[in-house]
């Protein structure tokens, strides 16, 4: 029952929970950075990594639940969490069945074409026009407070809080989807990636598990928005920009398409990655130039990892197992 | 909105339509015959812009030559520089799914983009027009248009010209379309098809690159030039259908007019104009305007 | 005269000039098969698309078990009772066999709602999956992997994928493509087994195999009938020995 897979996932979690007992102010944050960044992560992977849809516009719904966050908070005091993510969730979900009604009217390129251009209708929207506030951001001046029956029950401003806060999402989101992807909904879905043709052959209606699979993303996607928004009190229309639904796809292949894991496992490699090729102990004055590093750093891991760090394991196992017999003559 | 005004938007929205052709030109058609999406091909924009701005003072110092020169120079270099890149990189690519092709190239614009900085720095630069391009001239009584926008709009329509007759008259442009719908044929019959491929990537490069240099005076030269042009060259090849040099040559025109006019009469909408305007399209014809060839 | 299943009138399919089907009509009767043959470029996978729903005639209707099917979606006729199985073999490679015929078999048991619910458990399906792979043949490789079948196998999965979801007619694209003799062997005995309950279209180029099993033959060239009687008739037609096979008996 407790394959390597469970073992290792639940190993992740349990690691992540006794982190903040050793780290310090940086790491918390970090790492808080990265587990909002593995729910961003999560939702693209039930589109790539399951279904097989490669959306290029993922970032349009984490934005839009970020900036959801905060436009509909109040000027000076603090919402109620209870309705604030719901409606956070409920904003980038509407943009996702938007989006996807329209773009799964497109196949294979086009697809991947339509859904960055819909992604890029939505950053222009915030970009220039009143509704973004400006192109510089805007901020979340009061955070969001759990409030039951007018009693304030947990102080999101404390970090420690958020990462707990944060770690308990993730945790919903991943055992969510690991349900989900049992399901027949969600097998449903492999087939569909697996051979949409004879998905439909046997009597399967295959655009309305798309669309739904789009919404379920995009609600996805909007709670990691939100949950960015309000860690750091600020969102701006990079939020959107089509360079993050680049690195979020490239989060989930360097972690390994079509593994949950994939997801957890992306979101840290490239996140340490960035800090690494970024950090001026390692680098000096060259980490200006952090993007070098890591763009040859994605051409050589979708070059060397066809299938991502989740695929490492094997790959060395074949290699032991042929060098093992190799050397037997 | 009065006469002239409309005919200089007009002037404009050509222009800058047929700049556009010129990029997606290559774009459709390394996608449309070797089927690799390059999302570094706005890359090599940028890259002829800040050519036109780095090489000017080479060229004129060395053998002191003037605009033409270092465009054939540009022109050059980048032949070679598409031609290397097909090789060591690009060749790769052919076999690879469109998701790791998207992003291979995606790193490549990231590495693009920091040599760049590394060699010519982050500034935003202007470059000259040559002299003789640099006035305006009349048209009617009451406004004047400037020539060197005219000139760019007459390169870019000879360099299409030329495209028309390489693929329709030249046993070049029959081996190319040939290729692109059945490279093993191609191969038995004896033709290089590794060759092939290589020429039409360094042209899809050349190209893309002389359009930079071209456009330098008017659009500058600065970092985030190459992405806003890729943005809109993928708009425009999916509008026009993958592969179809005459869908991209629509699309660009039509994007062009859009956009000019957008931004003259919905300044704030402008940016999104572009794409309803795509999504409008896809939902009519999902395959893109035109099929490929 | 027994039940027909499945009814093609006139249909026809025009792509700009050319007519790939011209004004065909044909029937599928319970208990018996259909055998439609001809040349490559006849016609018969745009006639067996028509029929699946996959694409839409230009002209002609389609019935399917009384009702007028011809605006509905591949989905939708499947879901009805028409299954198909294609030329080109279309399973989930991934999957083992036993989860290519239960995903099949999910089609008439979706639940998508209950998101809770591991598919595993669904007996249902589980149970139609093993039924249709051990009819099949495939009884014993449940657990392989599906991409590891032998052709003849794969085949094999085919058909029990077009089982899994209990039709009452099949439209069979060439189920015997690149099989070897034994393997002939084993899918005639099937197909003379599923005859029983189904209506069956048989598309096929193995005209020993056809003349075998068939009850009925339709005959088409450049997109027409040239013969449709039964496999004596049909082989004594001398417009039919001319275009189509050669001279042979």
């Amino acid at each position: 029952m407790w394959s390597g897979r469970t073992l290792f996932v639940a190993g992740a979690f349990a690691l992540l929970a006794g982190y903040p007992l050793v780290a310090g102010e940086y790491g918390i944050d970090l790492v808080t950075k990265i587990m909002v960044y593995a729910v961003f992560a999560l939702s693209l992977e039930l589109l790539v990594g399951t279904t097989g849809l490669v959306c290029f516009g993922q970032a349009a719904l984490f934005g839009i639940g970020a900036y959801a966050a905060v436009r509909l908070s109040p000027a000076y005091e603090a919402a109620n969490l209870l309705w604030l993510l719901p409606a956070s969730i409920v904003a980038a979900t509407l943009y996702a069945l938007f989006m996807g009604a329209l773009s799964l009217r497109t196949k294979g390129v086009y697809f991947i074409m339509v859904t960055l251009a819909f992604a890029q209708m939505a950053y222009y929207v915030v970009h220039d026009t009143p509704l973004g506030g400006g192109t510089d951001g805007i901020y979340l001046n009061v955070k969001p407070a759990l409030v039951l029956a007018g009693k304030p029950l947990i102080d999101l401003d404390r970090p420690l809080v958020y990462y707990a806060f944060t770690w308990i999402c993730l945790a919903l989101v991943f055992a969510f989807l690991a349900v989900l992807l049992r399901s027949r909904f969600g097998r449903a879905l492999a087939g569909i990636k697996a051979n949409e043709q004879r998905m439909r052959a046997t009597g399967f209606s295959t655009y309305p598990y798309k669309l739904a699979a789009f919404a379920i993303s995009g609600a996805i996607a909007g709670l990691a928005g939100f949950l960015f928004a309000v860690k750091d009190g600020f969102v701006n229309p990079e939020l959107l920009s089509w360079h993050l639904s680049g690195a979020v796809l490239i989060m989930i292949i360097l972690g390994g398409l079509g593994h949950l894991r994939g997801a957890l496992i992306g979101a840290f490699a490239f996140t340490l990655l960035q800090e690494f090729f970024k950090s001026e102990a390692v680098f000096g004055a060259f980490s200006k130039h952090w993007l070098l590093g890591l763009g040859l750093t994605i051409i050589a891991s979708v070059a060397l990892l066809p299938r991502g760090l989740v695929g490492v394991p094997a790959q060395w196992r074949a290699r032991l197992v042929g060098r093992r017999s190799g050397g037997r003559s | 909105m009065d006469l002239a005004f409309f005919l200089i938007q007009t002037l404009n929205s050509l222009q800058y339509g047929l700049l556009l052709f010129l990029v997606a030109s290559g774009l459709t058609l390394i996608f449309g015959i070797m089927g690799v999406i390059n999302l570094a091909h706005g890359s090599f924009y940028m890259i002829g812009a800040y050519m036109a701005f780095a090489l000017a003072p080479i060229v004129s110092g060395t053998f002191g030559g003037g605009f033409f020169a270092t465009l054939v120079v540009g022109i050059a270099l980048a032949v070679a520089f598409g031609y290397l890149l097909e090789w060591a990189f690009f060749s790769f690519l052919y076999e690879r799914e469109h998701l790791q092709q998207v992003l291979m190239t995606y790193g490549l614009i990231l590495v693009f983009e920091e040599l760049r900085s590394l060699l010519v720095g982050d500034d935003v630069h202007g470059v000259k027009a040559p002299d003789w391009l640099d006035g305006k001239i009349p048209l009617g009584d009451v406004m004047t248009y400037p020539v060197y926008r005219i000139f760019i709009s007459a390169v870019c329509l000879a360099l299409a010209a030329g495209m028309y007759f390489v693929f329709t008259r030249t046993r070049l442009g029959m081996m190319i379309r040939a290729g692109s719908t059945n490279r093993e044929m191609v191969q038995s019959l004896g033709i290089d098809i590794k060759f092939l491929y290589r020429v039409v990537f360094a042209a899809g490069v050349a190209i893309a690159v002389l359009a930079g240099m071209v456009a330098a005076p008017i659009s500058s030269v600065y970092p985030g030039m190459g992405n806003q042009v890729l943005i809109v060259c993928f708009v425009i090849v999916v509008i026009g259908g993958i592969g179809s040099i005459r869908g991209a040559l629509v699309a660009a025109l039509l994007i062009g007019f859009v956009d000019t006019f957008g931004k003259v009469i919905f300044p704030h909408a402008a940016g999104v104009l572009v794409y309803v305007l795509m999504a409008m399209i896809l939902l009519w014809k999902p395959d893109g305007l035109f099929k490929a060839g | 005269m027994s039940e027909i299943l499945l009814r093609g009138r006139e249909i026809t399919r025009r792509w700009g000039g050319l007519v790939a089907v011209d004004a065909v009509s044909l029937e599928l009767e319970r208990g018996g098969v259909h055998a439609v043959i001809g040349t490559n470029g006849a016609g018969k996978s745009t006639l067996i698309n028509i029929l699946s729903g996959e694409i839409a005639p230009s002209a002609g209707q389609v019935e399917l078990l009384g009702t007028d099917v011809t605006a509905w979606s591949q989905p939708r006729r499947a879901r009805a009772g028409l299954g198909r199985s294609y030329q080109r073999t279309t399973i989930y490679p991934g999957f083992s066999v036993f989860e290519n015929c239960r995903l099949a078999a999910q089609a008439r048991h979706p639940r998508p709602w209950a998101w809770w619910q591991s598919a595993a458990r669904c007996e249902v399906s589980s149970a139609a999956a093993r039924d249709a792979a051990g009819r099949a043949g495939l009884g014993d490789v449940l657990d392989r992997s599906a991409g590891l079948l032998s052709h003849g196998q794969k085949r094999q999965l085919e058909i029990a994928m077009c089982l899994a979801t209990r039709p009452q007619v099949l439209l069979l694209d060439e189920p015997l493509a690149g099989m070897g003799a034994e393997e002939t062997e084993r899918m005639l005995a099937l197909l003379a087994d599923l005859k029983r309950g189904h209506a069956i279209l048989l598309v096929e180029h193995d005209m020993d195999a056809v003349f075998a099993i068939a009850e009925r033959i339709t005959v088409m060239v450049n997109g027409a009938v040239l013969a449709s009687d039964t496999p004596a008739a049909v082989r004594g037609n001398e417009l039919v020995q001319a275009a189509y096979l050669g001279g042979h008996a």
